[in-house]
């Protein structure tokens, strides 16, 4: 047997008893960046593919959320922050060793864009919207013949949105849970997954929820080999990383995650597209709220059982 | 100029002087620390072992918090030494996750804070606090660059080991076992 303990005592802040740095608010700004990722690349892609009059909600509906959302998740960063006067050193300063150094200048970039593309399409979700000031309805006239390259770096920037989040968190080789290449793509398929369901979700024909109802069944197939393969990985690993999985297998988060994110937010919705593919009559709002859900629960998971794994003691 | 530090488990009794006297000399707020003591009991009676840890920051050479801080706040400063820039710190705790030590922690104020190697003594010639208040005299610090100095003798005489090699952190605090 062997015990080691802090003999001297120690309760710091953020470390003891366990490492608690991050709340909901994280959860939160990876759920809504995810989903912002997967409507942004959509409309991107399919602009780009020439198909806006096939998917209207695709490419001009569901990106005007994407600026609430990115906004909402910023403010859920900012709350999170424990020295929040200060949260303007991030822009002084690019450093490219640090994922999160790239989130805040992706960001940067990202939300503007978002802004601008919803500023283009407003009508689809206002018709009899005024912008009151002509030199406006001037300045979209112009950007909007750069809707192309616009199209081309909604595209480039969702994946990196997308990615990123699991690659801050991987980077984290102190946190066994986290610490593994396949995060980053698995943070990336579901954003891209729930943001094909937030299409599906708020689309009136029938044919453009059909053909996203293919791509989130792709994603969610590809979701669930890399799920499947982390805790392979994990398995197959040093000690920590079998420590860390076993939260998992057995552990507290077995019946959280297997049930909620794996049950009802794949394999379910998975299986209602695949019937309601085959013309079998089930409400189609069921299996996007059921990813959107799950997707939520995913990220909350992680991020908390995350802090949970450790190397030491 | 590579400062380290050297704690000789052998002589170690746990005693926590040196947690004490670096929240006095650091004005470390209540209840917080910047170093602690680990005590490891290994084996089945009768055959068991003790061993004695003052740990603190090890002050890595490839250290994950000085490349994970979004605003450079965390950076290696003179004989690198890790330190944070107070009025750089943002407070998003990544430094605190990515350190396998533990060894960062939330300051009141806002910022995250650590063991700096008492630099504010070390560029007087000082030895940090910890190492000075020691009662036993089982620790040692110095530059490893310079081959007379305590802490490169030490580390040259005695067996020695550091806490998770295998996470690639570099550190430069040396248990000598």
């Amino acid at each position: 047997m062997r015990e080691e303990l802090i003999v001297s005592g120690r309760m710091n802040p953020m470390i003891d008893p366990q490492l608690h740095i991050w709340e909901w608010h994280i959860p939160a700004y990876l759920f809504l960046g995810g989903l912002a990722a997967g409507i942004m690349f959509f409309a991107g892609y399919f602009t780009i593919k020439g198909k806006e009059e096939q998917y209207p909600t695709a490419t001009k509906l569901a990106p005007i959320f994407v600026p609430v959302l990115l906004v909402l998740g910023l403010l859920f960063l900012f709350l999170d922050l424990k020295h929040k006067l200060y949260f303007w050193r991030l822009y002084t300063a690019i450093k490219l060793e640090s994922p999160m150094s790239w989130g805040a200048w992706t960001l940067m970039l990202v939300t503007p864009l978002s802004m601008v593309w919803a500023a283009l399409n407003i009508k689809t979700l206002f018709p009899k919207w005024d912008w009151k000031f002509k030199v406006i309805d001037d300045a979209l006239d112009i950007i909007k013949t750069y809707k192309t390259p616009m199209a081309w770096a909604m595209v480039i920037l969702a994946v990196i949105l997308g990615i990123y989040t699991g690659i801050l968190l991987s980077a984290f080789n102190a946190r066994p849970l986290w610490n593994t290449s396949i995060l980053g793509p698995l943070f990336l398929t579901s954003g891209l997954s729930t943001g094909a369901a937030a299409v599906i979700v708020l689309s009136k024909s029938k044919k453009e929820r059909h053909v996203f109802a293919k791509i989130d069944l792709l994603l969610i197939a590809i979701e669930l080999f890399l799920i499947v393969h982390m805790f392979m990985g994990f398995r197959a690993s040093t000690q920590v990383q079998i420590d860390a999985a076993a939260m998992f297998l057995g552990g507290q988060f077995t019946a959280p995650f297997w049930v909620l994110v794996v049950g009802f937010g794949l394999m379910i919705p998975a299986t209602l597209e695949i019937l309601e593919l085959r013309n079998k009559k089930i409400p189609y709002m069921v299996a996007p709220v059921l990813v959107l859900v799950g997707g939520f629960a995913f990220r909350f998971i992680i991020a908390y059982a995350g802090q949970m794994s450790r190397w030491l003691y | 100029m590579r400062y380290a530090m050297a704690v000789d488990t052998k002589k170690c009794v746990g005693c926590s002087d040196c947690v004490v006297a670096c929240q006095t000399e650091n004005d470390v707020p209540i209840g917080y620390c910047r170093d602690w003591v680990v005590e490891v009991t290994d084996g089945t009676y009768p055959q068991l072992e003790l061993e004695y840890r003052s740990e603190r920051c090890n002050h890595c050479d490839n250290s994950p918090c000085v490349r994970c801080c979004p605003t450079g706040a965390s950076h290696y400063g003179d004989g690198g030494i890790v330190k944070v820039e107070k009025h750089k710190c943002i407070g998003c705790g990544a430094c605190v996750a990515s350190c396998p030590y533990d060894a960062r922690y939330g300051h009141p104020e806002g910022y995250v804070d650590k063991c700096t190697f008492c630099d504010h003594r070390v560029k007087q010639g000082q030895d940090p606090a910890c190492v000075a208040v020691c009662p036993t005299k089982c620790m040692y610090f110095g530059d490893l660059d310079d081959p007379n100095s305590d802490v490169s003798q030490v580390v040259k005489k005695r067996k020695y080991k550091t806490l998770i090699p295998e996470a690639g952190t570099k550190p430069q605090l040396y248990f000598l076992i």
